[in-house]
């Protein structure tokens, strides 16, 4: 299913599967596959924010980086800008890259520790050929200072940052190509409380002044509605809700997305003691329900749902839901 | 319970408090020199009371509760200053094989990654029993079938068939029940629960939490329950203590430390958390905190959050702001508490846009 928009979307991704192979059994049992991202059509238009929500196993990350084809997707077709780039040759994927960039989750891992900041945005700069001799100091210094560093600071080495500045000089790395879609996955979760405003605060400034897309990838509502315009609902590796955010989150339809809103802790003590919204762990990603992959928690699940996957249907203008029951 | 043949003496009286931390001080030996991870950190627990120890990396929340259990890594953790007393008892004069018996019988743990306290060889049901054997002297069978009772205790469904299975069997909710059944084994006064649900997906969490409030009901113990996580604080706190950089800068039962937050630290805290509870619409921009968490190794002179404070002034930067109890069970450490008396009042104090008032609320 296509979320129609009115803008010609920069990234079309349709039917998109990614299924990894997992471990024979013990006793030489059939091979067994992980469908980590089963049958997910998305769209993203140019300047749009974008955020996909999911807890751990419901295929948020392998999804943000099938789309930019840092794994391979099994099958499905990713339009970037009008291209298949699942079909592109690799010499032209290389090219298209500079227009999709990423920000990794974990700051200390990301960037090379024996190279200087500016060395490691230069990186950036020479793999694309940008900004060549003289411009290239320049650009380094306007690039440290869009995040919300200095020039003094480019001759330092990533250890010499906190894990905030890391990440600022992360997103700095994403922006030296001046890419058109940026996907940040999970940017701010390593970091401290009273970081994390200030990380979101600066991705938010330089989406709009750059006018980038971006799609958000978050385990946590809170963060993902302060920054989308839209917003998507992973579990177990499918679409249960997209809508726009303020409508999710005043008008949440599907059972699993009412229950995430409502499993997040409130700093408001008035409000305790509330009962866990979902009893039961999430099923092995080896061995998802048949039907409705979230029925064997869903509060409202009927036989039906066994028998049958939810089509992703429209609910409301902009507003589609994975459910039978509503 | 099983009862519990205590070489260790306990003082029964109800007035004094189960916890009582006086003035601690740890240091700990690094390249560059001392560094001083609390400094005069005072608290008190009463008996079935959950307090919540608050703060980001560097606060000294987790030391703290490693002093407290006489745990502080070694050779380089040292605590230079102050006292510890646990039920009256000094726990700095206990001997190792005394301070073990607390460990395992007064004092129940669970951490952050379950995964990395459980032996990953050894069945839950034996390690459940293992505890209970050495600790409260049960046979065998006595102690295998305390086992399947304790993880029946945690919520855990067909107990005695899960008590077969190995840590690496079950998910990161099942292995912090076992982790709550084997802390909670030997009926413990108080439970140090240090970020037991960060690691944990949103809709588990929520789970863990009703768990532990349910245990709280039946088992009677406290909790000294360590977090970042403000919300989390909200749901299980009956008092909170905030720390930063070391000390403690604000302390009060949970509604006035919500509800009228004196210290800047906190109501910044506060603000820059996303509210999903809120009216839609009704949110603005996130208030951030200026700059970053100081280094240890080189605080701030006066109080340690100025830099980083919108109302600091040059008052706070000449001397550490006494710790003022404001109002009975509430202190904060700040010269200006007076001056913020509630969430409107703080955009303007701190020059913060109309934009940034966190909404409705």
């Amino acid at each position: 299913m296509t979320i129609a928009g009115e803008a010609k979307p920069l990234l079309d991704v349709r039917h998109l599967h990614q299924v990894f192979p997992a471990a024979r059994g013990s006793f030489g049992g059939s091979a067994q596959t992980i469908k980590a991202v089963n049958d997910v059509s998305l769209t993203i238009k140019p300047g749009e924010v974008v955020g996909l929500v999911g807890e751990s196993g419901s295929g948020k990350t392998t999804l943000g980086r099938s789309i930019l084809r840092l794994i391979e997707p099994t099958s499905g077709s990713v339009r970037f800008d009008g291209v298949d780039i699942l079909r592109l040759p690799a010499r032209e994927m290389r090219g298209l890259r500079k227009d999709m960039q990423i920000v990794f989750q974990d700051p200390y891992a990301s960037l090379n520790p024996r190279m200087t900041v500016a060395a490691i945005l230069g990186q950036a700069l020479n793999l694309h050929g940008l900004a060549p001799g003289a411009q290239r100091e320049p650009r380094i210094v306007d690039l440290l200072q869009r995040v919300g560093l200095s020039a003094a600071q480019m001759r330092r080495y990533p250890h010499e940052f906190s894990g905030g500045q890391r990440q600022r000089i992360a997103i700095a790395r994403a922006l030296a190509v001046r890419p058109r879609l940026l996907v940040a996955d999970e940017p701010v979760s390593a970091l401290d409380v009273s970081i994390q405003a200030q990380v979101l605060n600066l991705l938010q400034d330089l989406q709009r002044e750059l006018g980038l897309a971006l799609l958000f990838i978050a385990h946590d509502l809170g963060v993902v509605e302060y920054l989308s315009d839209r917003v998507i609902v992973l579990y177990l590796g499918r679409i249960m809700e997209v809508a726009r955010t303020q409508d999710l989150y005043a008008n949440p339809r599907h059972p699993y997305t009412q229950a995430l809103l409502a499993a997040i802790p409130q700093p408001d003590p008035t409000r305790r003691g509330r009962p866990a919204p979902l009893q039961g762990d999430q099923p092995s990603p080896l061995a998802p329900p048949s039907g409705c992959v979230f029925r064997t928690r869903c509060p409202i699940a009927t036989a039906e749902c066994a028998a049958v996957v939810p089509p992703l249907e429209r609910h409301a203008p902009d507003h589609y839901k994975a459910c039978i029951r509503i | 319970m099983p009862t519990v043949n205590s070489s260790y003496p306990i003082v029964a009286a109800s007035s004094v408090p189960l916890v009582a931390i006086e003035d601690l001080r740890v240091e700990f030996a690094a390249d560059t020199g001392t560094v001083t991870a609390v400094d005069g950190l005072s608290l008190s627990i009463a008996r079935g009371e959950t307090l919540a120890l608050v703060g980001e990396s560097g606060s000294g929340k987790s030391v703290t509760a490693l002093a407290l259990l006489r745990l502080l890594p070694q050779p380089n953790g040292k605590l230079t200053g102050g006292r510890i007393r646990f039920a009256g008892v000094d726990l700095g004069a206990l001997s190792e094989a005394a301070m073990r018996r607390v460990r395992g019988v007064e004092i129940g743990m669970i951490f952050q990654e379950p995964m990395t306290s459980l032996n990953p060889v050894l069945s839950i049901g034996a390690q459940i029993a293992e505890r209970l054997r050495v600790h409260a002297g049960l046979g065998r069978r006595a102690a295998a079938a305390r086992a399947v009772d304790l993880l029946d205790r945690v919520r855990i469904p067909e107990p005695a068939r899960r008590a077969v299975s190995f840590p690496h069997q079950l998910s990161g909710g099942m292995r912090q029940r076992v982790m709550i059944a084997i802390a909670l084994a030997c009926g413990p006064k108080l439970l140090i629960a240090d970020e037991p649900t960060t690691a944990l997906d949103v809709t588990i969490q929520a789970q863990i939490l009703e768990l532990l409030r349910q245990l709280q009901a039946e088992f009677g113990m406290a909790i000294l329950f360590i977090t970042h996580d403000l919300g989390v604080v909200a749901e299980l706190a009956d008092r909170v203590v905030v720390m930063y950089a070391g000390r403690a800068v604000e302390e009060a039962p949970v509604q006035p430390l919500f509800a009228a937050p004196r210290m800047p630290y906190t109501q910044a805290l506060l603000r820059s958390i996303p509210r999903v509870d809120r009216a839609a619409g009704a949110r603005g921009r996130l208030v951030a905190i200026r700059g970053n968490m100081p280094d240890a190794r080189d605080l701030p002179a006066g109080c340690s959050f100025h830099p980083r404070c919108a109302a600091a002034q040059a008052a706070c930067v000449a001397t550490i702001p006494r710790y003022e109890e404001i109002a009975p069970g509430h202190r904060v450490r700040c010269r200006r508490w007076r001056e913020f008396t509630g969430d409107a009042a703080l955009g303007e104090d701190f020059g913060v846009t109309s934009g940034a008032s966190a909404g409705a609320g």
